[in-house]
């Protein structure tokens, strides 16, 4: 077993195409005690349901933890665990690993998908080293990252994901600074650059991408990478009412782009041609309005250089791959 | 100790690197390479992984094993206490080293002192042979009662030294080990959430549960030691008496240099100095009932510490040592002694010197650092 050797199984049929093929079975009970419009909330119930079959969830610390563990309950009806903040993937690693041993030993007859849920502080900051002894190691578990862009559970500070010029309590916008100073982390392509044999972004916005692209991981005989836009409402100052709104757009103005990268090769999975306008996604959230302000004009248009060259250079590596 | 870990049925090993633990890892990769290790070896990329992987790998069940020292031990610290608030039966083999810094690759025991209080049961060997019988006993004491066991031997002392060890049969060690017993698992129907967040209204609950667990262990932790004997003929119990039953000074130890100490003691019988040793095999529990009747009858009582509670008074053996005599209203002369911190050398000639200075009338308490002779 090693990182980028398996076979893929899903394929074409991996598709996800309509609601009544969606296993309808809830794999998180209702009544938890997430805030209204919560983002992460909805990426955990629609991954759940991507896939027949019920894994062992693994989940870092943090605001899915948070709101679904509180002792004497809990809302998960499939197997979960949660040991600590930075560590998921280890703990996930000796879960499968056991599992094998086991396996061979003849006292279960086959392992379990396993699948862990952390954050973006829990992956892109204090988790990333056990991400990538995990990933070197190539476990077969689908590690999802679900991005809601700074540490919200602790009060909305800022992260390695947390996008340049966003408004957070440790990243604030000022007469000096506009906001977080620094780009946000390409993950995918640290996690990719591991030979995994699939990492993806999804939104919760786009189910179908999403979904497709939970059956594409699981089916992989290895590490896989699901990284996930999930806005929060709180932290990014908006509505409850929006929160697949604001995903949608991200999407649309090439914010977040969704792609895959499966065995090395880029794929943009929504080819976005006529991108709106940015400030369509900014002007929705406190977390950006500072921007469109005029002192602030120079981050705004340094933000929108950003998002071009992300998209530029997505757009070189997919069609590196056409070319081939 | 790769040996006992290679016969014990276990299903994960997941370990890092650490001078002087490697050797242990080294060997136990060696047996998974030739098909000698039946489980699973996880090289991970910390130490704070291993016992993440550790605890991942019992929450389904398995039976699982790591080993480390000082800076590692210090790494997997949070760690240690989801092991043992999760109640899951992990063997860890702790190759007591100093701390940095100054960095010190040598034997003391800062590294499992300043994991004293993790909730984990600490056993102490005194030779290989020990070290080698007690992982084996860990595996069924910790699934047992349902706590981890740490089993501390002194770095390079014990882990690089050349001694006849007396191996049982795979076959007896296999079937005294058996497999581990059912417990809640990840892998159970209907399905189950474990590490839950616990309020201020129910934490503590746990928290006690977790001491009433380590209070009731003396009772099972006999039963596996005795079951041992039966196929081993070998037995350590929570304390090791030497010379102790007619002394009027007893030297009170954790580790190898008890031997040192013994050697001592008996050489000073012919002083007319009647000097006795008491060893540890138990750390937590703490076997104070044990510990009082080998001492009850000495004037004089020398606590030997290889790690420094900063601080403090009385450092951390010695703090319980005279916390078991307060409760049995006992007052004696007690020392308090540091010594062989980052492996400083102690020969039984320096024990003789601590036994002859306890012997001659002094303060009710002492405390200091031990050198032999001057500090230079």
């Amino acid at each position: 077993m090693s990182a980028g050797s398996a076979e893929p199984k899903g394929g074409e049929r991996a598709q996800v195409r309509s609601l009544l093929e969606i296993d309808r079975r809830e794999r998180l009970a209702p009544g938890h005690r997430a805030c209204a419009g919560c983002g992460p909330m909805i990426a955990v119930r629609q991954i759940l349901q991507a896939y027949p079959e019920d894994p062992i969830v693994v989940n870092a610390t943090g605001c899915v933890e948070v709101v679904t563990s509180v002792y004497p309950e809990t809302s998960w009806l499939v197997p979960w665990v949660h040991v600590a903040f930075e560590n998921s993937a280890a703990v996930a690693s000796g879960v499968e690993a056991a599992m094998r041993a086991l396996r061979r030993r003849g006292e279960i007859e086959r392992e379990r998908p396993v699948v862990v849920f952390a954050g973006d502080g829990g992956t892109f900051d204090i988790g990333i080293q056990a991400l990538s002894g995990a990933l070197e190691r190539g476990h077969r578990m689908l590690y999802v990252c679900y991005d809601n862009e700074a540490y919200m559970n602790t009060g909305i500070q800022r992260s390695s994901a947390t996008p340049y010029g966003a408004w957070t309590t440790t990243s604030p916008y000022g007469s000096v600074w506009p906001g977080k100073r620094e780009a946000k982390k390409d993950i995918v392509a640290i996690v990719a650059a591991h030979g995994v044999p699939y990492a993806a972004t999804a939104s919760i916005s786009h189910w179908k991408d999403l979904m497709t692209k939970v059956r594409k991981a699981l089916s992989y005989d290895g590490p896989t990478f699901l990284h996930v836009y999930a806005p929060c409402n709180r932290g990014w100052r908006f509505d409850p009412s929006l929160t697949v709104e604001v995903a949608k757009r991200a999407v649309e103005t090439r914010f977040f782009p969704l792609y895959e990268v499966e065995n090395g090769r880029y794929r943009i999975t929504l080819p976005v041609t006529k991108p709106r306008p940015l400030e369509d996604f900014l002007s929705i959230q406190g977390r950006f309005r500072h921007l469109l302000l005029p002192q602030y004009r120079e981050a705004l248009e340094e933000l929108k250089r950003m998002v071009d060259e992300r998209w530029e250079r997505l757009t070189r590596l997919a069609s590196a791959r056409r070319a081939e | 100790m790769a040996h006992a870990v290679r016969q014990s049925n276990v299903d994960l090993v997941a370990a890092y690197p650490i001078t002087p633990q490697t050797v242990i890892v080294e060997r136990i990769a060696e047996f998974a390479a030739n098909g000698e290790f039946k489980g699973e070896f996880v090289p991970v990329e910390s130490e704070h992984s291993a016992m993440s992987a550790c605890i991942g790998g019992a929450l389904t069940g398995a039976r699982v094993f790591t080993a480390t020292a000082s800076q590692g031990l210090a790494l997997m610290h949070e760690m240690l206490y989801a092991a043992s608030g999760l109640r899951l039966p992990i063997v860890m083999a702790v190759a007591n080293r100093a701390l940095n810094s100054p960095l010190n690759i040598h034997g003391d025991h800062s590294d499992i002192m300043g994991s004293r209080d993790s909730g984990w049961i600490l056993l102490f060997a005194e030779n290989v042979e020990e070290a080698y019988d007690r992982v084996i006993q860990a595996f069924r004491i910790a699934e047992a009662v349902n706590l981890p066991v740490a089993v501390n031997l002194d770095g390079f002392t014990l882990t690089h030294s050349a001694e006849v060890v007396r191996m049982l049969p795979d076959d007896a060690v296999e079937s005294f080990v058996g497999r581990p017993p059912r417990r809640p698992t990840l892998l159970d129907d209907p399905p189950k959430s474990f590490g839950l967040m616990s309020l201020p209204d129910t934490y503590q609950f746990f928290k006690e549960d977790q001491q009433r667990a380590m209070e009731g262990a003396p009772p099972a932790i006999r039963a596996v030691e005795e079951a041992y004997r039966k196929i081993s003929g070998r037995e350590y119990g929570p304390v090791k008496r030497f010379l102790s039953d007619d002394a009027d000074i007893v030297m009170v130890m954790l580790g190898s240099y008890a031997g040192t100490a013994r050697v001592a003691a008996a050489q000073l019988r012919s002083e007319g100095i009647r000097a006795g040793v008491v060893s540890l095999g138990w750390y937590r529990p703490f076997p104070a009932d044990e510990l009082l009747r080998a001492v009850e009858g000495a004037g004089s009582i020398v606590v030997m510490d290889r790690s420094v509670s900063y601080g403090a008074s009385a450092h951390p053996l010695a703090s319980d040592v005279m916390t078991a005599l307060y409760k049995a209203g006992l007052r004696k002369r007690v020392l308090s002694v540091v010594y062989g911190l980052g492996g400083r050398w102690f020969a039984e000639e320096d024990a003789k010197r601590l036994f002859r200075h306890a012997a001659e009338p002094g303060p009710d308490f002492e405390s200091f650092f031990y050198y032999g002779g001057d500090r230079s």
